[in-house]
């Protein structure tokens, strides 16, 4: 018996100096740098950064793309990838503001219906045609685009969602100094962490993106949970559209571009691997945060301009990939 | 007697016009642990996948505890209570150990969440039961491959199996972990659960197996008790040898006289070492000389072959060619000091199946033909003509898809890609197998021809009238170290079964 | 077991078809019902128009084909094109060539980080080239300060709008790209190389071939095509407009590589396949809006092309 005790404790970690130094990427690693980043944000702007309002706002511009992340963090957890989520919040925020006209209940239900069904034709071509999520959900980009210019004809046409109507009320809402989105996305990422860590479908999803022959061999529902995480993206991403169109009162159909590559930067920061397997939703609420507050951060410096946000983003996703996956390899091996 | 857990009643199956069996029967019994055993090819992993559902028989029938299994799915065999243990674990590496005991019925509370705390603590009970104590948070990669391989096995029993099909599951482990996975082997019997153990190792079929039944070309050769049977006439069986009379002329077309080669060798590797798959083998063959290496599947053939080549890192290990050595050795640095090598995976290793029968010819002399950029066409014309003329390669052009032709004319096309390099040393491993008689045929005849035009050769081959027909001097593996050198007349497959058969760290019982 | 000749099935069926030459039986439909349907389709302007449009297109995505062909994806070609178009009015005053040749030495640098960060790092090609994408085109605002320079250069302007024997120069250059593309896939020592490195990357290595080094100089290629796209941009907007320019061009690079034929498997290229591809998809869009239906409609078309296309070579990517 001890013979099995020694033989796993010598298969241990080695010690690498990065684990020595508590940098693990998977897991505080994240968490730590966005720390840090905020302390030296506050004491470097002082009032400017660090003001309730300022802070407001890094939360508000954070929810959406937490949303749409939460749900990115399932579809790459379980080994594919959504590079429809860009286009799908702009098609939803569309349709939102296209459904208000009858309510607040079809500007709400309206997109997310027809979210969930692209969502579904992903994941079915996917999961049981089993084509390349990465040309299907190419293909769905292009697609939920143009139908999102369709409904708002060809972008001539802004639909305005009525002052008065529930919708934009509860869009603007703020409970506690937090606006509407901000709970919303922080009730879905909630839900999420539940869904993924304690039911089955959560762990099935990390096994299949660890290894899907084995999940096959093990009886896992392969199909059916590639086939959910992909609505569940699409959902959640009809979700941040609505809530945008609360938020602006309107829907446009331009809005979105490139948030699909942002959203896979914040999972992929955050410590989840891109081959699936392994992260956590707390890692991506930390890339989240740790992307948004360094843009954040960069629009305070007079100096800089907001475009090296986006040097920065690009650099610090490269090098958190490298140490990852220098991590993971030697882990492995 | 009981019923048997498993029957399968004469059972045969052919792909595509090749027989994969034929007639085989077998039956396991509960609380017993049968070994199945039989080189490659005979049919081993085609019987098992008849038992799990993976194929359905042509003709036979299998039946699971007395009624006829008609499994659509492994997952139904599974279900019905057949457990697979593959060779390579198949749990999923990143998740906990519990996670893995639990994947897919997972406890769950009442409002049905999992209940980690109840599968933590169930996984540890059931962990214990087996005698591995291990923390079962942990992720799954994270431990040894032997304690991984006996989380593989409680998954299987924990599913309530009444039959545990273990597929060479000791092939990775280190021999402190077999002692182990073999402990809990015995448990499993003594459970009364049926077991059919895979393996080419001999030292456990006698160490744990209550019967054994041999394959051989997709027939059974034998089924029996271990204990009337003999390491050498086991060893003999899978062969394809009679102990008694084994006659010096086979088959093949190997010239009569291989001779030894004395005097300084062109190629020299000393002490290669990677654990746990090679220990220290040393080899050296002189220009003009062929050198046989033999020994069972595992025994570190193929991992010899590799490490000369480069193509895996060495703890420790020195190779020169004409005494010098490169300092960073790789494929590419092998092959510009004069080492070929034919690979013996020969559609994931050797064809690059989109690319002409040309293209893959001249493949690794691209460096050397090409000037400026571009390969001169007439060159390549030369020695691809020369070569399908030379190897007799039957091909309607140049330009076919290489991934059209047959096995043979693959692997001929695999050989002229090494030849026309002019190499001082040429690997072979598993030169003919899986090719037709024909081309088997030309193919060997070339090896000695070539042999006789001073080139070194290392054949590597699971066919031991292969190796004695076509090697003058044959070193034998067991275990990943050279066990034997054998040279001039001792040169027959008795002496090489003999030194295979030895039980580990003592002699041959005969 | 014995010899197991592989007996392909070799019928000529409906699907063997559409793989090898559904690109071109599209374009030809599309041509005949233009020809039919469209007034002043065939018309010299309109053609050239069409051609010029999808010029940036085609030329990216032969780099894109190339970097496909050893298994992996370049999605920085836009931002590198935005790169490209940030330094040509900085380094004008050099000259107009001097700031071509550093706009496309800039793309080869970006390329070379892509081609070490997959090759010698091991990192997947699509995190590495989306890290790119991001940086650059944040590299490509700070270059420009963000803003559009309008440039007036003649030598650009030529490079932009004029023709030879009334063929469009950007037109010619991209005949010279897919001439040489094919020669070097085909004829060259090079092309061998990519092929067997995406089409069994354990064989090129034990055939000795530098793997690492032909990954590398296959995104560096993608990054000067990029560049070079860059600047045929530039000069045909007369402006530089490192905001916009080559935003998505990625995508519509790499449907055009999927449906002229080449899987993203790796291994197999077809390079005047992709070029069609790209055509196929400007008609497409040109159709669709000469007929007077909404831009939108050209979107999910294409959509439906993409899925159609990949669906029709599934059987084909396992080989």
């Amino acid at each position: 018996m001890t013979a099995v005790e020694d033989s796993a404790a010598t298969r241990a970690e080695p010690r690498t100096v990065a684990r020595l130094l508590w940098w693990r990427p998977d897991r505080a690693g994240t968490p730590i740098v966005l720390a840090l980043v905020l302390v030296a944000g506050s004491l470097i702007f002082g009032e400017s950064f660090a003001s309730g309002r300022n802070l407001g706002n890094i939360a508000l511009d954070s929810s959406y793309l937490l949303l749409i992340a939460t749900g990115m963090t399932f579809v790459i957890l379980s080994g594919g990838i959504d590079l429809s989520v860009g286009s799908l919040l702009a098609l939803s925020g569309v349709l939102t503001a296209y459904g208000s006209r009858w309510g607040t209940l079809a500007a709400v239900l309206l997109p997310l219906a027809v979210c969930g069904v692209i969502g579904l034709i992903n994941g079915l071509l996917i999961g049981r045609a089993r084509i390349a999520p990465f040309i299907v959900t190419l293909a769905t980009l292009l697609f939920a685009r143009g139908l999102a210019f369709a409904v708002a004809d060809e972008g001539n046409k802004v639909y305005i969602i009525p002052a008065d109507l529930t919708l934009t009320q509860l869009g603007q809402a703020r409970w506690l100094g937090l606006s509407a989105p901000v709970w919303c996305a922080l009730v879905a990422f909630a839900a999420g962490v539940v869904v993924l860590n304690r039911t089955r479908f959560g762990q099935a999803t990390f096994a299949i993106g660890d290894s899907q022959e084995a999940a096959e061999l093990m009886g896992l529902p392969v199909a059916r949970v590639r086939v959910l995480v992909y609505v569940l993206s699409a959902l959640l991403t009809g979700l941040a559209g609505v809530l945008v169109a609360a938020q602006t009162q309107s829907g446009l159909p331009t809005i979105g571009e490139g948030r699909e590559l942002e959203a896979i930067a914040a999972v992929v920061i955050g410590g989840t691997l891109l081959t699936g397997g392994a992260g956590s939703l707390s890692g991506t609420l930390a890339g989240v945060l740790l992307l948004k507050v360094i843009q954040n951060l960069i629009n305070q410096v007079g100096t800089l301009t907001t475009y090296y946000q986006q040097v920065v983003s690009g650099t610090f996703l490269v090098v958190v990939v490298l140490i990852q996956s220098r991590l993971t390899r030697r882990r492995m091996r | 007697m009981t019923t048997s857990a498993i029957d399968v009643r004469s059972v045969s199956k052919h792909f595509a016009g090749v027989r994969a069996l034929t007639g085989v029967s077998l039956e396991l019994h509960p609380g017993e642990v049968h070994a199945l055993v039989g080189e490659n090819g005979a049919g081993k992993s085609t019987l098992i996948k008849l038992i799990t559902g993976v194929y359905r028989p042509d003709d036979g029938e299998v039946r699971y505890l007395g009624e006829p299994a008609t499994f659509a799915h492994p997952r139904d065999a599974q279900a019905a209570g057949i457990s697979t243990i593959y060779q390579e674990v198949n749990l999923v590496p990143m998740r906990s150990v519990a996670g893995n005991l639990y994947l897919g019925r997972e406890p769950t509370n009442r409002i049905g969440l999992i209940d980690f705390r109840r599968m933590h603590r169930d996984a540890r009970d059931i962990l214990a039961g087996y005698g591995i104590a291990v923390d079962v948070r942990r992720k799954l990669g994270e431990l040894g491959l032997g304690v991984q391989q006996m989380i593989a096995v409680a998954r299987a029993l924990s599913t309530d199996a009444r039959v545990v099909i273990m597929d060479e599951p000791t092939s990775s482990l280190e021999p402190r972990e077999v002692d182990l996975l073999l402990d809990v082997v015995a448990l499993l019997r003594s459970r009364q659960a049926a077991v059919l153990y895979v393996t080419h190792k001999l030292d456990e079929v006698f160490r744990i197996c209550d019967r054994v039944t041999v394959l051989r070309d997709g027939r059974l050769v034998h089924t029996g008790p271990v204990a009337g049977t003999t390491r050498l006439r086991l060893v003999a069986t899978m062969l394809g040898r009679d102990v008694d009379q084994i006659r010096r002329h086979g088959a093949t077309t190997f010239d009569d006289h291989q001779r030894e080669v004395t005097g300084t060798p062109v190629l020299r590797a000393e002490g290669l070492t990677r654990r746990p798959l090679l220990d220290g083998v040393s080899v050296e063959v002189h220009a003009g000389e062929v050198v046989g290496l033999a020994g069972l599947l595992g025994s570190g053939r193929t991992e010899t072959a590799e490490a000369i080549f480069g193509v895996v890192g060495l703890d420790a290990g020195t190779v020169s060619v004409d005494g010098d050595s490169a300092r960073r050795w790789n494929p590419a640095a092998a092959i510009r000091s004069g080492i070929g090598m034919v690979p013996e995976d020969r559609k994931s290793e050797g064809i690059v199946g989109e690319l002409s029968v040309r293209d893959n010819i001249v493949l690794a002399a691209l460096p050397r033909l090409t000037i400026a950029g571009f390969v001169s066409r007439r060159r390549q014309d030369e020695i691809v003509d020369t070569f399908i003329r030379r190897l007799r390669i039957k091909t309607s052009s140049p330009d076919q898809r290489v991934s059209d032709l047959s096995g043979g004319n693959q692997q001929k096309v695999l050989l002229a890609r090494m030849l026309c390099l002019h190499p001082k040393v040429l690997i072979l491993d598993e030169p003919t197998r899986g090719i037709d008689v024909g081309a088997k045929a030309e193919i060997q005849s070339l090896i000695s021809e070539l042999a006789a035009l001073g080139l070194g050769v290392l054949l590597i081959s699971s066919e031991l009238e292969e190796v004695v027909e076509g090697a003058g001097r044959v070193l034998v593996l067991r275990d990943g170290a050279v066990v034997d050198m054998l040279r001039g007349d001792d040169v027959n497959e008795d002496r090489i079964m003999h030194a295979i058969a030895q039980a580990s760290g003592g002699s041959a019982d005969v | 077991m014995s010899d197991t000749v592989t007996a392909r099935p070799t019928r000529p069926d409906i699907l063997t078809f559409l793989q090898a030459g559904g690109v071109y039986l599209a374009i030809a439909l599309l041509l005949l019902f233009n020809l039919a349907c469209t007034p002043n389709f065939a018309t010299v302007a309109n053609l050239r128009l069409q051609l010029v449009q999808v010029v940036p297109v085609m030329i990216v995505a032969i780099g894109m084909a190339l970097v496909i062909a050893t298994e992996g994806i370049d999605l920085s070609v836009g931002s590198t094109m935005a790169i490209s178009a940030a330094l040509l009015p900085l380094y004008l005053g050099y000259g107009t060539w001097p700031a071509i040749a550093i706009a496309m030495l800039a793309g080869a640098a970006v390329g070379c980080v892509n081609g070490s960060l997959v090759a010698f790092a091991r990192m997947q090609p699509i995190i590495a080239t989306l890290g790119t994408l991001v940086a650059c085109r944040g590299l490509a605002l700070v270059l420009a300060d963000g803003r559009l320079t309008e440039i007036f250069d003649p030598i650009l302007g030529a490079l932009g709008s004029d023709s030879v024997l009334g063929i469009p120069i950007s037109v010619l250059l991209v005949l010279v790209v897919t001439g040489a593309a094919a020669i070097a896939v085909h004829r060259a020592a090079f092309g061998r190389q990519l092929l067997a490195v995406g089409g069994n990357r354990a064989a090129a290595t034990l055939a000795g071939l530098p793997v690492k080094r032909t990954l590398v100089i296959v995104y560096v290629i993608s990054g000067v095509l990029a560049a070079a796209a860059g600047v045929l941009t530039t000069a045909r907007q007369g402006a530089s407009d490192p905001s916009f320019v080559g935003l998505l061009i990625e995508l519509s690079a790499i449907t055009a590589v999927v449906v002229g034929g080449t899987p993203l498997s790796g291994g197999r290229v077809r390079i005047l396949g992709t070029l069609m591809g790209a055509l196929l998809m400007q008609l497409i869009t040109a159709t669709v809006i000469q007929q007077d239906l909404p831009d939108s409609t050209a979107r999910m078309l294409q959509a439906g092309i993409i899925v159609a296309a990949v669906y029709v070579q599934r059987g084909r990517t396992r080989a």
